[in-house]
């Protein structure tokens, strides 16, 4: 798969007794949707977590955008262009929504202690580059009056979307979200969708991990399915939902 | 009131106008009011604020509790006193050779060189303990600022290196373009005394030390240390080095230490290893905490407060026991302390976050009345929201 932007190959993970993982091989092209669902325990977030660098693989390898994704830390993932949400947001809660994503420009600017205290030309114009992308994405994802607020005081969606838009200040190629429909209600997974669909818009590759089958079979272009740590089945949304073995890891063999 | 400041720029220069006078003549006003003591005591105050400063970047910006902060202060005053007192040529003839007069740098090159030094070990501090956090990391940072301590002690044998608890004396004065600290200078027909020279010393750099603070602060890598006081996974994902970020605090803070370690020493003219207890570590903790961690003003109140306090409570409690009872009942050295803890303990209880807390809960409240103004019904169904996700 020449497109391919993100290709996992044989990724296993164990920990102590448990296979967590076992070979997961899957691709994941340019400018698509790609989910990752699966039962609790699947061992969906194990594998983020691995390709985030949270986790190392036991065996196997990912490859990121034409070359090898070997990294030995999280923050060497964001920079080659992987960024994440979390299961359970993990925002700086007691830093405001602007300086949340403020934080996330940190990977794609310079400015070391030195430039920090004489404050030059260069560090002005990276500050104020830094403040104007920050607004910029907060006004993407539709916080812009909440700004100031601090994140740990914004509603639930509110958090989600922040997360989101700290993410997209990293300038990453692909997106990868936890579970971000989590606790939400309609309307707010309802706009999260359509933030979603814009994000794929704008040339960003998404990488999706949901509980919610519903938003998982409208949204994404492609599939991919978990169980006990092995994938048994991938393909676009309306094949996987018909496969007899995605059914009965669901279900439990019982018929629906 | 900030606010005000910031519409009207003349009023914020006649007010930086008025403080650099009130600070320019402190010393004389003090002294004359109370006596050259307290200048001396100012003198030290300006010291703790140098020390909560730096130590504000590692415990306040960085999260990282560190109970043996004062090691750094003592890497400086050893450093200034070993280079500046005859106590190395003394003990090792080829130092006195290769410098028969003494060293004798000057304050200029003194000061970059204890800062440097006290980052080194602030590095070598650092590195070891990347991975802890919290509790651990005050244990393991308590027992750092002990190891310095217990060297300075023994370190007379089998080399006498630092001269153990004697400690180390005839530290050179400070000496700044010719006029010597030790001596009252002339100058427009005004005397100034040592302890007001000192002042104006320690108080340029202890703006200096603000300002960078400041700075830090409000960049890039203030944010960095900030994110990961809040959250250090996140923090990771977000591309941040936490491994060279968090080194960089303890060298930062270490720094401040160094500068006002190397000070002392030239100040008192004497250091020894009991002026680096554990208790000195836990007082400019203190100071953060009680000021309001991570806000400069607020940390700056704290090192005035709890470096006055103690002298005004010893000043002050034997007047007010003869005015009460008519004589002396209790010590004033043995009360202190306890109206120390009191008082300590009364702000902790009503004022959890520090005295002089950040201005970022003032710009919620105010950004929280602008969204309401401006769209209720959205907030409302954000509400909404956040109480399904409860639910």
């Amino acid at each position: 798969m020449a497109s391919a932007l993100l290709t996992a190959q044989g990724i296993s993970k164990r920990f102590g007794g448990l296979q967590a993982l076992t070979r997961i091989t899957l691709a994941i092209n340019r400018s698509e949707i790609y989910g990752l669902i699966g039962p609790n325990g699947a061992g969906k977030t194990t594998l983020f977590n691995c390709l985030t660098g949270l986790y190392q693989a036991d065996e196997g390898a990912f490859t990121f955008d034409g070359a090898p994704l070997n990294v030995k830390a999280p923050h060497e993932v964001a920079e080659r262009g992987i960024a994440r949400t979390f299961q359970n947001i993990r925002l700086f809660a007691n830093m405001t929504a602007l300086e949340n994503v403020m934080v996330g420009r940190h990977v794609r600017t310079r400015t070391g202690v030195i430039g920090a205290v004489l404050r030059g030309s260069r560090t002005r114009a990276e500050e104020h580059a830094i403040h104007e992308r920050a607004r910029d994405l907060l006004r993407y994802v539709g916080l812009e009056v909440r700004s100031n607020t601090l994140a740990r005081n914004l509603p639930y969606g509110d958090q989600r979307r922040l997360e989101i838009a700290r993410a997209l200040a990293t300038d990453p190629k692909l997106l990868a979200l936890d579970e971000p429909a989590a606790g939400m209600n309609a309307t707010e997974t309802s706009s999260l969708r359509g933030l979603m669909d814009r994000i794929r818009g704008d040339g960003v590759t998404l990488l999706l991990i949901e509980h919610d089958v519903k938003l998982v079979m409208g949204l994404c272009d492609r599939v991919a399915v978990l169980d006990y740590g092995k994938k048994i089945a991938e393909g676009p949304p309306a094949e996987v939902q018909r496969d007899p073995v995605v059914i009965e890891a669901y279900l439990g063999g019982t018929i629906a | 009131m900030i606010e005000a400041l910031k519409r009207y720029p003349a009023a914020k220069w006649l007010g930086l106008a008025l403080v650099a006078i009130v600070l320019g003549i402190l010393p004389f006003v003090v002294e004359s009011a109370a006596g050259r003591g307290w200048v001396r005591i100012i003198d030290f105050a300006l010291l703790y604020i140098m020390l909560a400063l730096g130590l504000n970047i590692v415990v306040g910006f960085a999260g990282l509790l560190d109970l043996g902060y004062i090691a750094f202060y003592a890497v400086g005053a050893y450093m200034w006193a070993l280079l500046a007192s005859p106590h190395l040529a003394a003990n090792f003839p080829a130092f006195a050779a290769m410098f028969p007069s003494g060293m004798h740098f000057p304050i200029w090159i003194m000061i970059p060189m204890g800062a440097a030094l006290a980052a080194i070990f602030g590095v070598l501090l650092g590195a070891p303990t990347l991975r802890l956090r919290g509790d651990y990391l005050a244990i393991v940072t308590l027992g750092f600022g002990e190891i310095i301590r217990i060297f300075l002690n023994n370190l007379n044998a089998p080399v006498n290196v630092t001269n153990g608890p004697q400690g180390i004396n005839r530290i050179d004065p400070f000496s700044l373009g010719g006029v010597a600290f030790n001596k009252p200078l002339e100058l427009f027909g005004v005397t100034f005394p040592p302890v007001a020279l000192y002042y104006y010393l320690f108080l340029a750099l202890t703006m200096l030390i603000i300002f960078i603070s400041l700075r830090l602060e409000d960049s890039r890598i203030g944010r960095a240390w900030i994110a990961i006081r809040e959250d250090e996974i996140a923090a990771k994902a977000m591309g941040i080095n936490t491994r060279n970020v968090k080194l960089l605090a303890f060298a930062m803070g270490a720094t401040f230490g160094g500068v006002a370690g190397g000070l002392f020493a030239g100040f008192q003219g004497f250091v020894s290893p009991e002026s680096f207890t554990l208790m000195e570590s836990i007082m400019i903790l203190c100071m953060v905490v009680l000021g309001g961690m991570g806000h400069i003003p607020g940390v700056i109140l704290g090192g005035i407060l709890l470096a006055t306090l103690p002298e005004a409570i010893r000043y002050g409690v034997v007047p007010v026991q003869k005015a009460l009872f008519g004589k002396q009942l209790v010590d004033p050295e043995s009360l202190r302390m306890l109206l120390f803890g009191l008082a300590l303990v009364t702000v902790m209880l009503f004022r959890p976050a520090g005295l002089w807390p950040s201005k970022v809960r003032k710009r919620e409240f105010a950004s929280a009345e602008r969204a309401s103004e401006l769209e209720p019904e959205q907030i409302a169904s954000r509400g909404e929201g956040a109480e399904g996700a409860r639910a």
